[in-house]
């Protein structure tokens, strides 16, 4: 029996009142009601305040390059396909550094679960614009307003048949720990994109601004509609969309292997009489 | 005897095809041969060249002059006139019009239809070689597969058609005497040697990008994955490709990644990222002419310096440069065992050149690697320390998810049990642990090769795939009664001056034979043991260096 206390308590190098308290919090929740160990989950981070979150708990963890937890990720899951890994970032890790990676992911399915802190800001580097700033958001590196339209990750995830769109916000949660282990039960690749208030340097979308805004989707809601979670996908702005978006069942990208059937690569011995009979092709 | 045969065509004429069966066909009949594979770029676009250069003896080095040239269209023949030894012969279509003693014109269209055309020009290249006729069938067989029996049916026509029509011409004294009871050897390139050594050495995961000259390891190694239980993936870019191989390799698969100086570049900061979480990983470059794009298909040994380099901070590495096809295969293995002993980026540099050059190989054993020592439960401990401070540097490895010891790793500056800190005396210690590595990393370099006196007239220091070249030169010369050594490292970092300050400061005259215009190696050599080799011998025009090349230089 996995518990809340399993997964540790751990000082932060977090502002006070900062969004990624809730989702550490929600994270925890969400691998307890799965029941996966410790042992069993491999956290992948990048770089950012968000990219810290792995280390404030007990698990494996590879916090590596800005921008580049996706790829590790792959890599990892693809060696051991028993690990639950989960890749967790911010908005700039993700989405801008290593938007690349958030493509080729979505289109691989691979079976990692990605909960992107998304506060519109970058705040390690102490507030310049994220990918998902609004256009006319100022800040000192952008002192006439944010020139450029911000991204839409859950837009853009729908629009490629990601198999599993969600949002969620900081300030729900328990919705938000229910988002994230029904990511991590996902076979498949699950985006989660977490709006995520950062106190320091985003005076703009607050707390407030989104608990006024954020709304679940109503129960009678079906994610497996790809025409209406299009048009759910593109809604931001009075009213933003929480909950699973959009959902499919493709084939997971480690089921395309053959070799991944039954076990995992770690651990395999080279089969010496296969070789040599690969050896003889050459002659 | 030795022969240097030349096909020249346009692209899509079958010449590689051609090139590679002719190639079996004459190891399996005993012989030696070395491969050049090249695109002539000073000519307008599509002339390619497949030389094979072949011995009844040992052969180490390829060929600039050509005896026998096969001219599968008209340019090949103006392209190749100065290249033209005393005893040569052009084998071409008799429509091409030229005359003279050396052209042997074929009816080709009178033997085969235009599609079997280079088949026709196997058969007629084999016969005045010598070569057995159902040998040569059994080696197109191979090389189609039988599944298409009226394919084969028509190959065997062609080649028999070719076979007699060369029969009935006057003996062009190109034949080559037999090997009786030939050994049976494998026909290998560098990048299928290193594909190879790498699965035999347990490698269980390969990413890349794809990128001349160093892609057919990645298809080679696709082309085995199901069998082996391997997993290759195109990555999305070189960047994916190396996180990738680090993402799996710290999950406990073998990982290695191939490309040229371009992807490498993208590669740089993951190179450093596998230093500091202390990750195992192979980086293949196979160099190619540069800056920027370069001279995509042509040769260099320009990145020396750069994959030395390469990677923000400090930390041990080891480089290995192949000079033939057996060295790749081993040196590939030694990469790979020696990242997975010291948990961290180790280098393979070779080049199109040697990527390319197929060759007679021995088979080679493929004995076990030793078991790595990741993964295994450690007997005691209470709570896991991946990077427990030890005195050799190296912190025993566990994997994620094999045991239920939590492994931690961090780009960052971390703590013994891998989470981020600013602790200044930490980082300290941590720096230092990493750098004792590089000691055990010293005391295991292959020292470099030296053949010949020690007190010779000249000593030629050379590196990677010129080795042959190089070898090849000094022989001949020798044979000429000059006193010449080499110094050929196959592995270019780090140096230990104390294998082979002694050759150098003995020697009457050095001069460092290089693909490259800096003479890198010389001045790797000069910043670490301060010997200035000041004569160079250097080539930077995009191909390879050959014997006929270090003379002419020598006499200049």
């Amino acid at each position: 029996m996995v518990t809340i206390d399993d997964y540790g308590n751990y000082e932060t190098a977090w502002c006070p009142g900062c969004g990624n308290f809730s989702i550490l919090k929600a994270v925890k929740q969400a691998l307890v009601a799965s029941q996966v160990k410790p042992h069993e989950v491999l956290f992948v981070s990048g770089i950012g305040q968000a990219a810290k979150a792995p280390h404030y708990l007990n698990a494996n963890v590879f916090n590596g390059l800005h921008g580049r937890s996706l790829p590790v990720a792959t890599g990892a899951k693809l060696a051991n396909q028993k690990l639950t890994v989960i890749v967790e970032s911010g908005d700039g890790c993700n989405y801008g550094e290593g938007g690349n990676h958030f493509l080729a992911a979505i289109r691989r399915n691979i079976d990692v679960t990605l909960l992107v802190h998304n506060n519109q800001v970058y705040g390690l580097t102490k507030g310049q614009a994220s990918p998902t700033s609004a256009e006319g958001f100022v800040t000192k590196a952008q002192p006439q307003g944010v020139p450029s339209a911000p991204f839409n990750p859950i837009e853009v995830a729908v629009a490629m048949r990601a198999s599993f769109v969600a949002r969620g916000f900081a300030g729900f949660i328990d919705e938000l720990s229910e988002l994230i282990q029904q990511g991590i039960a996902h076979r498949g690749f699950a985006l989660i994109d977490v709006l995520q208030p950062c106190v320091s340097f985003n005076k703009v979308n607050t707390f407030a601004w989104y608990k006024e805004r954020c709304e679940a989707l109503p129960s009678t809601y079906d994610p497996t509609d790809w025409e209406a979670a299009m048009k759910v996908a593109c809604k931001w702005g009075d009213k933003i969309p929480i909950g699973i978006i959009y959902r499919n069942a493709r084939i997971p990208f480690e089921g395309h292997f053959p070799v991944l059937r039954k076990e995992p690569l770690v651990g395999r011995d080279v089969d010496q009489v296969m070789l040599k009979r690969i050896m003889e092709g050459y002659k | 005897m030795i022969l240097n045969i030349l096909i020249g065509g346009e692209a899509g004429q079958g010449l590689v095809t051609l090139g590679q069966i002719l190639a079996k066909g004459l190891v399996r009949s005993g012989y030696s041969i070395v491969v050049t594979q090249g695109y002539q770029s000073r000519i307008r676009g599509g002339h390619n060249t497949f030389a094979i250069r072949v011995s009844t003896g040992e052969v180490i080095a390829p060929q600039e002059s050509v005896d026998f040239l096969v001219a599968l269209d008209k340019d090949t023949i103006n392209l190749h006139r100065t290249d033209l030894s005393p005893k040569h012969l052009i084998v071409c279509d008799e429509g091409f019009g030229t005359d003279g003693d050396s052209f042997l014109k074929v009816p080709f269209k009178e033997l085969a239809q235009e599609r079997f055309s280079n088949i026709v020009a196997l058969g007629v290249v084999a016969s005045l070689l010598g070569l057995n006729e159902a040998l040569m069938a059994r080696t197109v067989d191979d090389f189609f597969g039988k599944k298409d029996e009226r394919l084969a049916a028509e190959n065997h026509r062609a080649l028999a058609a070719a076979t007699r029509w060369a029969g009935t011409r006057p003996t062009s004294g190109h034949k080559l005497a037999a090997v009786s009871d030939p050994p049976q050897r494998f026909m290998m390139n560098g990048n299928e040697a290193i594909a190879l050594g790498a699965v035999s050495a347990g490698l269980r995961f390969h990413s890349f990008y794809p990128m001349t000259p160093s892609t057919s390891i990645g298809l080679t190694l696709a082309g085995h994955a199901k069998t082996m239980g391997l997993i290759v993936e195109q990555a999305e870019d070189e960047i994916a490709a190396i996180n990738m191989a680090i993402g799996a390799s710290f999950a406990g698969a073998s990982s290695m990644v191939a490309t040229s100086g371009g992807g490498f570049a993208l590669m740089g900061e993951g190179v450093s990222l596998a230093a500091m979480t202390e990750t195992p990983v192979v980086v293949v470059v196979a160099q190619r002419p540069a800056p920027a794009t370069g001279l995509p298909t042509r040769t260099e040994q320009g990145d020396l310096e750069f994959v030395l380099h390469s990677g923000h901070g400090e930390f041990p590495r080891a480089i290995f440069a192949p000079g033939t096809i057996e060295e790749c295969f081993h040196l590939t293995r030694s990469a790979l065992e020696l990242a997975e002993r010291y948990q961290g980026p180790m280098f393979l540099l070779t080049d199109q050149f040697l990527a390319d050059s197929y060759r007679a190989v021995m088979p080679f054993e493929v004995e076990k690697l030793s078991p790595a020592s990741a993964g295994t439960e450690l007997a005691g401990v209470k709570a896991y320390k991946r990077f427990a401070i030890t005195e050799s540097g190296i912190s025993p490895r566990l994997l994620p998810g094999v045991t239920k010891q939590l492994v931690v790793a961090d780009s960052d500056e971390h703590t013994e049990d891998g989470h981020i800190t600013e602790d200044l005396s930490v980082r300290r210690q941590m720096v230092e642990k990493r750098l004792r590595k590089g000691e055990g990393i010293q005391a295991e370099v292959i020292p470099p090769d030296m053949e010949g006196e020690t007190n010779a007239d000249l000593l030629m220091v050379s590196w990677g795939s010129s080795k042959g070249s190089v070898k090849e030169a000094a022989r001949v010369m020798n044979s000429q009664g000059e006193k010449i050594a080499t110094l050929h490292f196959s592995q270019v970092w780090p140096l230990v001056p104390g294998q082979f300050m002694s050759h150098l400061e003995s020697a009457r005259h050095v001069v460092c034979v290089e693909g490259n215009a800096f003479g890198q190696l010389a001045r790797l050599i000069r910043r670490e043991t301060g010997f200035h080799i000041k004569k160079k011998i250097l080539r930077y025009d995009g191909l390879p260096i050959t014997p006929e090349y270090i003379f002419r230089e020598l006499s200049h």
